[in-house]
């Protein structure tokens, strides 16, 4: 894989995409009260878990707050990269425009994963920036290198988790045609990574870990902050981001196999 | 020798389609219990075209061009048979394969819509991995070729459907492809912008030796364009062979209307042994086999009081007609 080239390409990617969305300069302007406005309630809808006893699953609302930064940053690059593109695929599917992408001399995942982004999503994520550096300040955390590092390592494994699951799903389409309601699943699940794995009943523990590892995307990066975590959760959310991440990769080249094109 | 640049031996394609009975009884069973039939679509074909040919796929609507085109190009995998395009296995999709190929389609676009089409044109040139001042070349000289100028900076939606099809051919030939698809290029264009496309072709398979496959409905296109035609009836080669000789077989006689002098004439040239198709007043229509035109018109020439005649062709889409629902040609 040429890397310049690829460089070069996703700088155009973004010159590209951020030229097309500032065409709608009032849409850009809603998105991003949107995105205010939903962290803020957010945060209060937290903050009523939180009014009768100081303390969900072990946690404290400072500390849920952590989880909450982090969600929030993850949402913003789900609005700023997945969402404008990965929804597209099944447009690109059902519509035979994914013709043009796979005769590009480009690698296709690369293409329709990366070529849009939405500016507002930008936003979000500053967002999240800033609140986690509140809750870095008010949980009195420790800023050195390895958390640092181990903070960077998770956080990454939990957007190839999430970004793995989303692709999964849309290259379903390459044989059911429409998934838009099992994206919309997956969506609803992620709202659930708001709150910490232990306020769930133990059952539901064992489904969010195993089955729709929303759990690894929020909890276990929060854990790491709070200098919770253990060794072995960190090691464990490391190999499910590879393993997710390679599988989906082979999916999608599996999947192009039986891709027939839409009709003229 | 002209070598061959693309080689199809023996190729079949086959699909799973879902059958749907009609009425709620039948989608609810359909929800359930789905029906499947496996549906060849194309059967058993072959042929070679060569460097530079500009070779026309001609049949009905469902006959199959799009399919073999899509397997030309990559798309889609054969399900029987083998295809070698420029020495390449297309549905491996090589690198270099890709760089050597473009596909061009009438009722879909790789524009961005919002932006316009000299972006897309930049970021076609940075995947094709051309440098800023190659792409610059390139984008003047095809923009040149396909006259079109200040639509290069107007975005897409507000560009009309001639000038958005001029300009996704230039975003599909930045890279210079020896193989150029078409599929029905000149789709919902009007008759000055259909003819500015194919003069534009003509120009390209001349200057770069490309080698173009079409398919169009539009007989103007495979006239003007291909000396070649593949005629695919039910997914299998109905004709394969110069588009010439297969519209003499399909259309062996000329009708002449000849305007006599006379009525007298008229009557006289009426009764002297030639087909007549009409006769109004002075003016009588005869019908001449193709290869008896000449000896015939001399004939009438120098035997009759003749003001003007006029040769008549067959309309094209009349004689193409009868290819679409005929299923072999033995020329």
């Amino acid at each position: 894989m040429n890397l310049r080239k690829y460089l070069k390409v996703y700088k155009k990617f973004l010159h590209t995409s951020l030229a097309s969305e500032l065409e709608y300069k009032t849409n850009i302007l809603i998105d991003l009260i949107t995105a205010i406005l939903s962290l803020v309630g957010s945060i209060f809808l937290l903050s009523i878990f939180f009014q009768n006893n100081g303390y969900i699953g072990g946690w404290k609302f400072e500390q849920a707050l952590i989880i909450q930064a982090i969600y929030t940053i993850l949402n913003g690059i789900t609005n700023t990269w997945f969402n404008p593109n990965l929804t597209e695929i099944v447009k690109h599917i059902r519509e035979g425009t994914l013709d043009f992408v796979l005769l590009k001399p480009i690698d296709s995942q690369f293409f329709i994963s990366l070529k849009k982004i939405n500016p507002s999503g930008f936003l979000e994520i500053m967002l999240g920036f800033l609140l986690l550096s509140f809750c870095i300040r008010i949980n009195q955390i420790n800023l050195n290198l390895s958390f640092l590092t181990l903070s960077f390592i998770t956080i990454s494994c939990s957007i190839c988790i999430l970004y793995s699951l989303w692709f999964f799903i849309s290259t379903t389409t390459i044989w059911f045609v429409k998934t838009w309601n099992a994206i919309e699943v997956l969506r609803s699940f992620l709202y659930i990574g708001r709150f910490p794995l232990n306020s769930f009943s133990f059952s539901l523990r064992i489904f969010f870990s195993v089955f729709i590892p929303i759990a690894f995307i929020t909890t276990i990066p929060s854990e790491v902050f709070l200098g919770l975590s253990v060794v072995w959760k960190i090691l464990l959310e490391v190999i499910v981001a590879t393993v997710f991440l390679i599988t989906s990769r082979k999916f999608w080249l599996f999947a192009l196999k039986f891709y027939s094109s839409a009709s003229s | 020798m002209v070598q061959n640049i693309i080689d199809v031996k023996n190729l079949s394609k086959s699909f799973d389609i879902s059958l749907k009975e009609p009425g709620l009884k039948g989608t609810i069973k359909h929800f359930f219990r789905r029906q499947t039939k496996s549906l060849k679509v194309i059967k058993d074909i072959s042929f070679e075209i060569k460097q530079g040919e500009i070779v026309g796929f001609l049949g009905a609507n469902g006959a199959g061009k799009t399919t073999i085109l899509k397997m030309l190009c990559g798309l889609i995998y054969p399900s029987e048979g083998s295809i070698l395009v420029s020495g390449y296995l297309p549905f491996r999709r090589k690198e270099n394969f890709l760089k050597n190929i473009t596909l061009i389609m009438g009722q879909k676009q790789q524009l961005i819509w919002d932006l316009p089409p000299i972006e897309s044109f930049y970021l076609n040139a940075s995947i094709y991995d051309l440098d800023k001042f190659e792409a610059k070349k390139r984008i003047k000289k095809l923009s040149e070729m396909l006259e079109i100028d200040e639509e290069l900076f107007i975005p897409v939606r507000k560009l009309s459907l001639g000038q958005r099809m001029k300009s996704e051919l230039l975003a599909a030939l930045i890279h210079e492809p020896n193989i150029l698809f078409l599929d029905e290029p000149t789709l919902g264009l009007d008759i000055n912008a259909q003819r500015n496309l194919r003069e534009f072709l003509q120009k390209y398979n001349k200057e770069t030796n490309a080698t173009i496959c079409l398919t169009s409905h539009y007989m103007k296109d495979i006239t003007s364009l291909c000396k070649r035609v593949i005629c695919v009836h039910e997914g299998a080669i109905s004709y394969d062979g110069k588009l010439e000789l297969l519209l003499k077989k399909l259309s062996p006689v000329k009708e002449i209307l000849i305007v006599c002098r006379s009525e007298e004439d008229a009557i006289k040239l009426e009764n002297s042994g030639f087909t007549v198709k009409n006769k109004i007043k002075n003016e009588i229509t005869i019908k001449i086999e193709n290869n008896s035109i000449t000896s015939s018109l001399k004939t009438i020439l120098n035997n009759f009081d003749i003001v003007d005649l006029f040769i008549n062709e067959p309309p094209i889409d009349e004689v193409i007609g009868k290819i679409l629902i005929k299923k072999d040609y033995d020329i």
